[in-house]
């Protein structure tokens, strides 16, 4: 019953865990490639709890790193948002700040869920994650609020993730909690941030969605997933 | 029948002598994470929080514990994990505190800052970055001394 609820909350973290960790060694600078390798160290974190327990709940013998190595990109449940290339730290900081702004709120709910062992997993996940949100806001603001070049290339990272944002306040019967419902928190803080950033939000309500349905994923995850997968999918028997 | 198992006291001694791995300044047992350690029939069962949830130096801890206590004679043994209630940095004891700040590391303050520079005492210091080089630390310079230095995160 709450299998794939849980295998939505674990690909989030792990699509996004991965994505970040591609910045690893590139980052524009050491502070912030550290930075950036210990957010995506948390999600993977996050992660092997999510995907843990779901595999657990399956009890079909899956463990995380089952259902981390060996599913297609159709069997994943992630947002499209996480999926997304990096494209330029602009992207990545917009892209990171909308997810943590609502995976704080998504967290938040479910720290009080009816079944302990969800609500364990959140309240850990939720002092991680409040540290994520506030780094990021702190982010957007100082390069949205920067020089010409930094708020134009953060006026663009949000035209292009903008899209991506209207499917996490999509919601079904899979999830966990109520996703419309924490839309206007989401809201809230988002818009405070974006206001102190002098950055103006797309008036679109246009989502782009597919992800978390698993219906229609963007070309990108088969590319992310090929290059996480290829060591265990080439030596099944791997360990180390 | 003589009862062969270790008393628990003992026990927390033995870990309170495990550093850290990645901050050996400090033991296991100041950083907060052993929980409970109780006897299960002839097996001992040692509860331990992990700090961040992808902290790599997590695997380590739990084999410097099995290393530790099988060093003394400790023969079953059964780790247990569990996240909830999450850990907090309020679950440093004072002696750790005091360890860390004698190592060059600030320790946590729920105001959200250091209250120093670890290094030369001034309080005029400046965040460089709320992370650093561990999931438990975030880096910092003092503006007197103008030497970086690490925060151990409040959380």
């Amino acid at each position: 019953m709450s299998v794939a609820g849980l295998i939505r909350l674990g690909d989030n973290t792990l699509v996004l865990g991965q994505r970040l960790s591609e910045w690893c060694g590139h980052a524009p600078a050491l502070e912030e490639d550290i930075a950036i390798a210990n957010i995506a160290l948390d999600l993977i974190g996050q992660t092997q709890l999510w995907l843990g327990l779901a595999g657990a709940r399956e009890g079909a013998g899956r463990t995380a790193d089952t259902l981390a190595f060996t599913r297609d990109a159709w069997d994943f449940r992630n947002l499209l948002m996480v999926e997304q290339p990096n494209q330029d730290f602009a992207v990545t900081m917009m892209r990171q700040f909308l997810f943590d702004a609502w995976h704080f709120e998504a967290l938040r709910a479910l720290k009080t869920h009816d079944d302990a062992e969800i609500a364990a997993i959140a309240q850990k996940s939720f002092k991680e994650v409040t540290y994520h949100r506030e780094r990021a806001t702190d982010m957007v603001v100082a390069l949205g609020d920067g020089t010409e070049e930094s708020r134009t290339r953060m006026q663009g990272a949000l035209d292009r993730m903008w899209p991506y944002a209207g499917e996490m306040f999509t919601t079904d019967a899979d999830d966990l909690t109520d996703m419309v419902a924490l839309r206007p928190h989401f809201d809230a803080h988002v818009m405070t941030a974006l206001a102190r950033a002098t950055l103006t939000c797309p008036p679109s309500e246009f989502a782009h969605q597919g992800g978390k349905t698993g219906a229609r994923h963007s070309e990108h995850l088969g590319h992310m997933l090929a290059t996480m997968q290829v060591l265990p999918r080439s030596y099944p028997d791997a360990t180390w | 029948m003589v009862d062969r198992r270790a008393a628990v006291s003992d026990v927390w001694d033995w870990l309170a002598n495990v550093p850290d791995p990645e901050i050996p300044a400090i033991s296991l047992v100041d950083l907060g994470i052993i929980r409970d350690i109780s006897w299960r029939g002839d097996t001992l069962e040692v509860t331990v929080t992990p700090t961040y949830s992808g902290c790599p130096a997590t695997s380590v801890i739990n084999f410097e514990i099995e290393a530790a206590l099988t060093a003394h004679g400790i023969e079953n043994l059964s780790l247990k994990r569990q996240i909830a209630p999450p850990w907090t940095t309020d679950w440093l004891s004072d002696a750790g505190r005091a360890k860390l700040e004698a190592y060059g590391i600030a320790p946590p303050r729920t105001a959200g800052g250091p209250q120093h520079c670890p290094l030369c005492k001034s309080k005029s210091v400046e965040r460089i970055s709320q992370f650093g080089s561990t999931p438990c630390k975030a880096q910092w310079r003092c503006k007197d001394c103008l030497e970086p230095f690490d925060y151990f995160k409040c959380i």
